[in-house]
């Protein structure tokens, strides 16, 4: 069964690009996009729009930017921490910040791991294929719930 | 990189200690290896309590490969000190397990686990998964600062 990726990104380009990237890698997940921290929660609760779990699924992993308007990431990971059935959920910070203060504050708010984003499509397609490889295949997936 | 990488591994069994030890040394390039064979002296580890005082000679984890089944103090409760720990908490801790129970997997998550793997049961499957856990956590994966005590 394919894993289902939820990606959190307010840049248009970007999420073109992130798109495109796990089309190019060829990896069978299925993606959704919401375009900042508030819609990513809405998603996460099936909030109005989101409500129906069919159309939007609960995902396996979460592509989580930082930098986003409304709600930031490190928003969405205090929400999620405090959610029971969801704090389980596999979260890769995805961003171009390499300050230290934000990779140690992700951490601590329980984010799973922390990637750079890459300049280049290549080096793009290449880091899409590896969360698949690692999040979706060696490591074990955690079950989550609303 | 300006100094190699310490894992601190977390295994009671020596043959598997061994197996993940080789795996690392074989796959893995400038990794620093130290093992500990229970929770309790995991948590003296961290905690930077006799024997583990002298930092040049112990440092500092910037990961930990944790197994769950221990004796003296398990991995769960390794991992609820580890959280718990406002200077420690954000620590990458990968379970390292021989467990394919669906709840053992929750409940590590639940406690905080970053990442969970099964042990296989082979030199080469182990090969395999410190590779891929290599692949992942040691090259591109930014990692938080390590713990300064």
């Amino acid at each position: 069964m394919s894993k289902r990726v939820l990606i959190a990104e307010d840049d248009p380009t970007d999420i073109f690009l992130l798109q495109r990237a796990f089309a190019v890698a060829e990896v069978p997940a299925i993606l959704h996009v919401v375009r900042d921290g508030q819609e990513a929660i809405d998603y996460l609760e099936g909030e109005a729009s989101y409500a129906d779990r069919q159309a939007h699924p609960l995902p396996d992993l979460l592509l989580l930017d930082l930098k986003m308007p409304k709600l930031n990431g490190f928003d969405v990971l205090s929400w999620l921490k405090r959610q029971p059935g969801l704090k389980r959920l596999l979260v890769t910070v995805l961003t171009s910040s390499d300050q230290p203060q934000d990779i140690n504050r992700a951490y601590d708010l329980g984010a799973n791991s922390y990637l750079l984003k890459p300049h280049g499509s290549q080096e793009l397609s290449d880091l899409v294929k590896r969360v698949q490889k690692y999040w979706l295949e060696v490591n074990q997936v955690p079950v989550t719930s609303e | 990189m300006a100094r190699s990488l310490n894992i601190l591994l977390v295994e009671d069994n020596p043959d598997d200690a061994f197996l993940v030890s080789t795996a690392v040394e074989r796959t893995l390039a400038g990794i620093r290896v130290l093992l500990v064979k229970n929770g309790q002296e995991a948590i003296r580890y961290l905690a930077g309590e006799p024997p583990y005082e002298d930092r040049s000679r112990h440092p500092s984890p910037d990961l930990i490969l944790l197994d769950l089944k221990m004796p003296v103090m398990n991995g769960f409760e390794v991992l609820d000190w580890i959280r718990s720990k406002p200077g420690l908490r954000r620590l990458p801790v990968i379970v390292l397990t021989g467990s394919l129970l669906p709840e053992d997997t929750q409940k590590a998550y639940e406690a905080g686990a970053n990442s969970y793997l099964i042990k296989p049961l082979d030199f080469d499957g182990m090969m395999r998964t410190i590779k891929n856990m290599g692949d992942f956590w040691l090259s591109g994966t930014q990692l938080p600062d390590a713990e300064r005590s």
